[in-house]
């Protein structure tokens, strides 16, 4: 009989520090994931935790890792050439193939941004998959900025606005993502948009309400969640709402769903 | 086929059955209640006759067989997760038709949701087969003909105890070599038709209603008197919810387990991510949890049954006598309510 949760040895290749609190660990394995799917990592005697892909290549798999408690305090002791076990992929990632030929508007709150970064990519190096791509990145303050390179890159590819909560930064905006969203050239786009939205729950609540206020189509806006899990195969729970495991039928959900659950 | 045994063909026949079979039947634990000088019956192997409680409903439920409180799931060293081993003897779980109804249930959660099959349920289910122990009526807690669990069909033997001994009913040939040259008698088990208890299931189909019910003021009653222990859960012949953890062995800290452990959703802390609020911070939100995944939301998900048995376990169980069918009737009230005002509109 299969086991759905056995955990397998992975050897980690890489360890690129974000910030001070968020690092990305490139670990080396030919699991294949659609973008958005998150995998639980595993340290013996310590436990695991849900890690969204933050990207995927040739034989490797990234995670950018917000150190915030047991497993992911472990995770940060580790360097190049040690183990790190993985079990999945798990979870239903963003409908790229809905997104294809269709302008893709982006809006992330700090490490929100991990979760759409392999779809970025995809999108900034297969340029002809999308009409276009509008990035609304926010951040609390310059520390907890994450992929420092990336977000050079894809002022060239797309058409960005990064911004600072309260503090200023240069070419850098000030203020809530909320506050970009009218920006955005809605009437421009024909009805033919798709809009990602990924951060902490009140940011995508307060975001998912300002869109509607700029009159975007409800069912054309899509979130990821992040519940407590234990197991992501369904069984211990933890991450259920209503009737709605997010673990199984999320953590991508159309807003149409999203808006609708009640923890 | 049907056979009636005196007290000591019983005991014959649980000692041949124990050569083939773990047999589990609710036991007598004394002294070990939750008041001085008070019992607990809960399921552990039987080897006698005597052994068996059939005279009232068990404290803990049959599941505890299936989904034990806590299970190894891998032992590992630094390099390696090993998974445990499953039972290699068949299983004989003596049961009331709640008990086995409660069964389909985890299987709907254990052994299908997602299409994932856990392992751990899996390997135990696949060597189970039940007795069931003929209901002699539960007692004022139970509302299984309301929730339509008190009969069965899955079952290979059927008890009706008494005081001298036992009926049965074999249904699985597997079995008739047990009986041998006893002579066959008339028994074919009735199931309770009627409880003292009856819960009629809200109507919560309308999305509208179950949202104004989320936020209804029943609720609130629970802030002051569920004090989250989360007995009713464990109690529950049907919650599943688990955490898994790591524990080292304490004389080598290299070397440990994955372990499952019974959690519940009544605790604080059940949906509490790191850094981050928890979502339901009130026992009155967790009671509502509980009780709308029970009457509501796993029905939705899964099709044909609540997912409540009608046990009663819960109620008998809460230190705060809260009882579930007094909770469900409140949701019945408290939905007339929110229709009635929203026809009004
Ligand atoms: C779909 C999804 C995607 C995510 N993606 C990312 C991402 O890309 N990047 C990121 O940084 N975060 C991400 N997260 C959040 C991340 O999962 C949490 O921050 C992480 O779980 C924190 O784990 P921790 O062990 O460090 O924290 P803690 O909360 O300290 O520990 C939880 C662990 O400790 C165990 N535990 C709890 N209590 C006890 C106890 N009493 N005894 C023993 N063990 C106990 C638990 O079983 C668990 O293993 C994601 C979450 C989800 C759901
Ligand atoms: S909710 Fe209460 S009555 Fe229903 S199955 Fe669980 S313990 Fe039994
Ligand atoms: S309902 Fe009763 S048994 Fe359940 S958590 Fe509340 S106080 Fe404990
Ligand atoms: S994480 Fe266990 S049910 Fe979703």
């Amino acid at each position: 009989m299969m086991n759905p949760v056995q955990p397998k040895p992975c050897t980690i290749l890489d360890v690129h520090k974000e910030s001070a609190h968020e690092w990305t660990f490139r670990v080396e394995t030919d699991m294949k994931v659609d973008h958005g799917q998150f995998m639980q990592l595993s340290i013996p005697k310590i436990g695991e935790c849900p890690i969204s892909v933050s990207a995927q290549g040739d034989g490797w798999l990234e995670f950018t890792i917000r150190n915030v408690g047991k497993v992911t305090n472990v995770i940060f002791e580790k360097t190049a050439g040690d183990t790190m076990f993985l079990r999945g992929p798990y979870g239903k990632g963003w409908p790229v193939d809905q997104f294809k030929g269709k302008h893709v508007v982006i809006i992330t709150g700090g490490t929100g941004l991990a979760p759409v970064r392999s779809m970025l990519n995809l999108f900034a190096s297969q340029p002809d998959m999308v009409k276009s791509v509008h990035l609304i990145s926010g951040f609390k303050n310059e520390d907890g900025i994450v992929f420092h390179k990336e977000l050079e890159a894809w002022k060239e590819r797309f058409s960005t606005i990064y911004a600072l909560d309260n503090d200023t930064k240069d070419g850098w905006r000030t203020g809530m993502v909320t506050a970009f969203v009218k920006e955005i050239p809605w009437d421009s786009f024909g009805g033919d948009y798709a809009v990602v939205v990924v951060g902490p729950p009140p940011m995508m609540k307060f975001t998912g309400l300002e869109l509607l206020k700029n009159g975007v189509d409800v069912e054309k806006i899509w979130m990821s969640f992040e519940r407590k899990m234990s197991c992501a195969v369904g069984k211990c729970g933890h991450c259920r709402i209503d009737e709605t495991y997010v673990c199984l039928d999320g953590p991508v959900f159309p807003y149409t769903i999203a808006r609708d659950l009640v923890d | 086929m049907g056979y009636t045994l005196n007290r000591q063909q019983a005991d014959a026949l649980l000692a041949a059955l124990s050569k083939d079979y773990t047999v589990y039947a609710p036991k007598r634990f004394l002294n070990q209640g939750r008041y001085s000088a008070t019992d607990v019956i809960r399921y552990a192997e039987v080897e006698r006759f005597e052994d068996i409680v059939w005279q009232t409903k068990s404290d803990y439920p049959a599941k505890e067989v299936l989904t034990p409180i806590q299970q190894a799931l891998f032992y590992f060293t630094e390099d390696e997760y090993r998974e445990s081993k499953g039972p290699k003897k068949p299983i004989l779980i003596l049961a009331r038709p709640c008990d086995i109804n409660a069964q389909h249930i985890q299987a709907k959660i254990y052994a299908g949701n997602g299409g994932y099959t856990d392992l751990y349920y899996e390997r135990v289910r696949e060597m189970v087969k039940f007795a069931m122990m003929e209901c002699c009526g539960g007692d004022d807690t139970c509302f299984c003909v309301s929730m339509g669990t008190n009969k069965t069909s899955d079952y290979s033997l059927a008890f009706k105890f008494s005081d001298d001994g036992v009926q049965v009913q074999v249904t699985d040939n597997a079995f008739a070599s047990y009986f041998g040259d006893l002579p066959q008698t008339d028994y074919t088990p009735s199931f309770v038709e009627e409880n003292e208890l009856k819960v009629t299931v809200p109507d919560l189909s309308d999305k509208e209603v179950r949202k104004a019910l989320k936020s209804h003021p029943m609720w609130q009653e629970f802030n002051s008197r569920c004090i989250s222990c989360g007995a009713c859960t464990v109690a529950c012949s049907t919650c599943t919810c688990f955490t898994t953890r790591d524990v080292i062995y304490g004389d080598n800290p290299e070397v440990g387990e994955r372990r499952r452990v019974t959690s519940s959703c009544q605790i604080a802390g059940f949906d509490q991510m790191a850094g981050q609020r928890e979502f339901r911070s009130t026992a009155a939100d967790r009671m509502r949890y509980k009780v709308l995944h029970k009457f509501h939301d796993y029905k939705a998900r899964f099709g044909d049954s609540h997912m409540c048995v009608g046990c009663g376990r819960c109620t008998h169980r809460c230190p705060e006598l809260i009882s579930i069918s007094a909770t469900v009737n409140k949701v019945s009230a408290a939905v007339n309510e929110i229709k009635a005002g929203l026809a009004q509109k």
